[in-house]
């Protein structure tokens, strides 16, 4: 493997084996996706045209929430025992720590988008109109999400609080992905016709914002975290 | 920190300190409420109801009074602007110099940018109902996005609050401020790119400039709520500068209050073995 990549892959491998062994994401974070599913079925009084036509939209509230979950679950596995220190000791450059630990959130993302798609099928009837187009917002999206969100959670390391300040940090910053990835789903899923590729475009734009301030400020941040 | 023990350490540090005021703001804040009052005469006497009349129908169209609600709502909201730009230059400066004055002013300048930014929100919601016939309008993405970089610099604010230590607060919150204010170009150019679904006009400027005295209005606010900017902007700056002042008198004020409590040997062993140490070159 190429070298760069290798010590990026060494970052990931260690987070997603601490999962393989864990299973918080599987036993936790999945199933709350899931409940998530469900209680929006049960609020919107289970109406399926109207469930169909606001799947895109449920689905990446859905992401985002348990979203929240995976980006904690992966800053406490290193405030735990001073594992944190130990990273940075390893003399990997901060871009490189950066890019292991939103590789690791995304693929934790991507597992959980799965299942939610699996979920929205059964459970909304929806259809894949347009899968290229689908899988391909997903991807975009999920590292956008994957990146703000290892930034703003490495930000809120070391806080008493950090708990409840992610979430209000984090989402707003979050709200153009949601509406571009609502409306790229929206084509892809066949829901309203607009033009999903435009959004998809739009949403590798934010992948690459947030990937490089993620990867710029991440070694200011860790500094002192 | 309780108030009685800031203001303990603040006129620890600044004796001859009364407020926050100063000649050069009194002059300025008398200006401003002058300017705030002609602001109003030209808002409600002095310029015309916005009303069109298409010469073939007769029909009367326009905003009629709503219309002047926009001298606070267009200068208000270019206020909020610039006050987060200014946020933004500062945590570059922050992170670039590692500068205090520039922390102190960008939390200064986000605070006074929330304020303006909320303010924009309401004086543009109390204008839609009228124009648009509704209080929020979820397909205005201009009124999306300035909702969003409230919630964001809202979370900015909150974040700040979290940390204790004042060189990892200025080099934290200046990344959240900095990734807050990537924001501002795409809600300046949400108008462009999701144009098939706003309500709100390209340029009002523009569809203003046939009356003089209107387009002066508009200026003249935007002067007006500039200099209430400055004006908050110094009052803030000068608190936060206190509060950072009282924050490092803070400890060697506790230090020295503690020692104080120590029974009169320790204190004097205390002293005799820092005497007798070599100078280290270290101020106490």
């Amino acid at each position: 493997m190429d070298p760069i990549m290798r010590e990026i892959w060494a970052v990931a491998r260690k987070d997603l084996l601490i999962e393989a062994r864990s299973k918080v994401v599987a036993t936790q974070v999945l199933p709350f996706a899931l409940v998530i599913l469900i209680l929006f079925g049960l609020a919107l009084d289970a109406d399926r045209s109207t469930l169909r036509s606001f799947t895109p939209g449920l689905f990446w509230v859905a992401t985002l929430f348990a979203g929240i979950l995976a980006i904690q679950r992966s800053v406490s596995v290193e405030t735990s025992s001073a594992a944190f220190e130990a990273l940075r000791l390893s003399g990997a450059p901060g871009w490189k720590l950066f890019a292991g630990k939103a590789l690791a959130v995304a693929l934790q993302l991507l597992a959980i988008e799965a299942v939610l798609g699996l979920g929205v099928v059964v459970l909304y009837r929806a259809s894949f109109a347009d899968p290229v187009l689908v899988v391909t917002a997903a991807l975009a999206a999920t590292v956008a999400i994957a990146s703000a969100g290892s930034l703003y959670g490495v930000l809120a390391v070391g806080m008493g609080v950090r708990d409840t300040i992610l979430p209000m940090l984090l989402l707003p910053v979050l709200a153009p992905v949601l509406v571009a990835a609502t409306r790229a789903f929206d084509d892809g899923l066949g829901t309203t016709a607009v033009n999903g590729w435009s959004w998809c475009a739009l949403l590798a734009f934010f992948a690459v914002i947030y990937g490089t301030v993620g990867a710029l400020a991440y070694a200011v941040v860790i500094e002192d975290a | 920190m309780p108030l009685a023990t800031v203001r303990t350490r603040v006129e620890a540090a600044a004796p001859d300190l009364h407020g926050t005021g100063s000649r050069a703001t009194r002059i300025l804040g008398a200006a401003c409420l002058v300017g705030m009052a002609t602001l109003l005469m030209l808002a409600f006497w002095l310029t015309n109801p916005d009303e069109r009349v298409d010469e073939e129908t007769n029909i009367v169209t326009g905003q009629f009074d709503a219309v002047r609600l926009l001298y606070v709502h267009f200068p208000v909201a270019i206020v909020t602007y610039t006050a987060f730009l200014v946020t933004a230059a500062g945590c570059i400066m922050v992170l670039w110099k590692n500068s205090t004055w520039w922390d102190n002013t960008a939390a200064a300048s986000a605070e006074v940018g929330v304020l303006f930014c909320g303010l924009t929100l309401v004086t543009g919601s109390i204008w839609g109902r009228p124009i648009w016939n509704t209080w929020w309008e979820w397909g205005d993405v201009r009124l999306m996005t300035t909702t969003i970089l409230f919630l964001i610099f809202v979370g900015y604010l909150a974040y700040r609050r979290t940390m204790t230590d004042p060189q990892i607060r200025a080099k934290r919150s200046a990344v959240v401020g900095l990734i807050g204010a990537i924001n501002i170009p795409i809600v300046y150019k949400s108008v462009e790119w999701w144009e098939n679904r706003t309500l709100h006009q390209q340029s009002t400027l523009a569809e203003l400039k046939v009356e003089d005295l209107t387009l002066f209005a508009m200026i003249f606010g935007m002067t007006v709520f500039l200099m209430i900017y400055v004006w908050l902007m110094v009052h803030r700056f000068r608190i936060g500068w206190l509060e950072h002042q009282a924050e490092t008198a803070g400890l060697a004020v506790a230090i020295a209050e503690r020692r104080a409590q120590a029974p009169d040997d320790i204190r004097n062993a205390v002293t005799d073995t820092r005497s007798s140490l070599p100078d280290s070159g270290v101020d106490t």
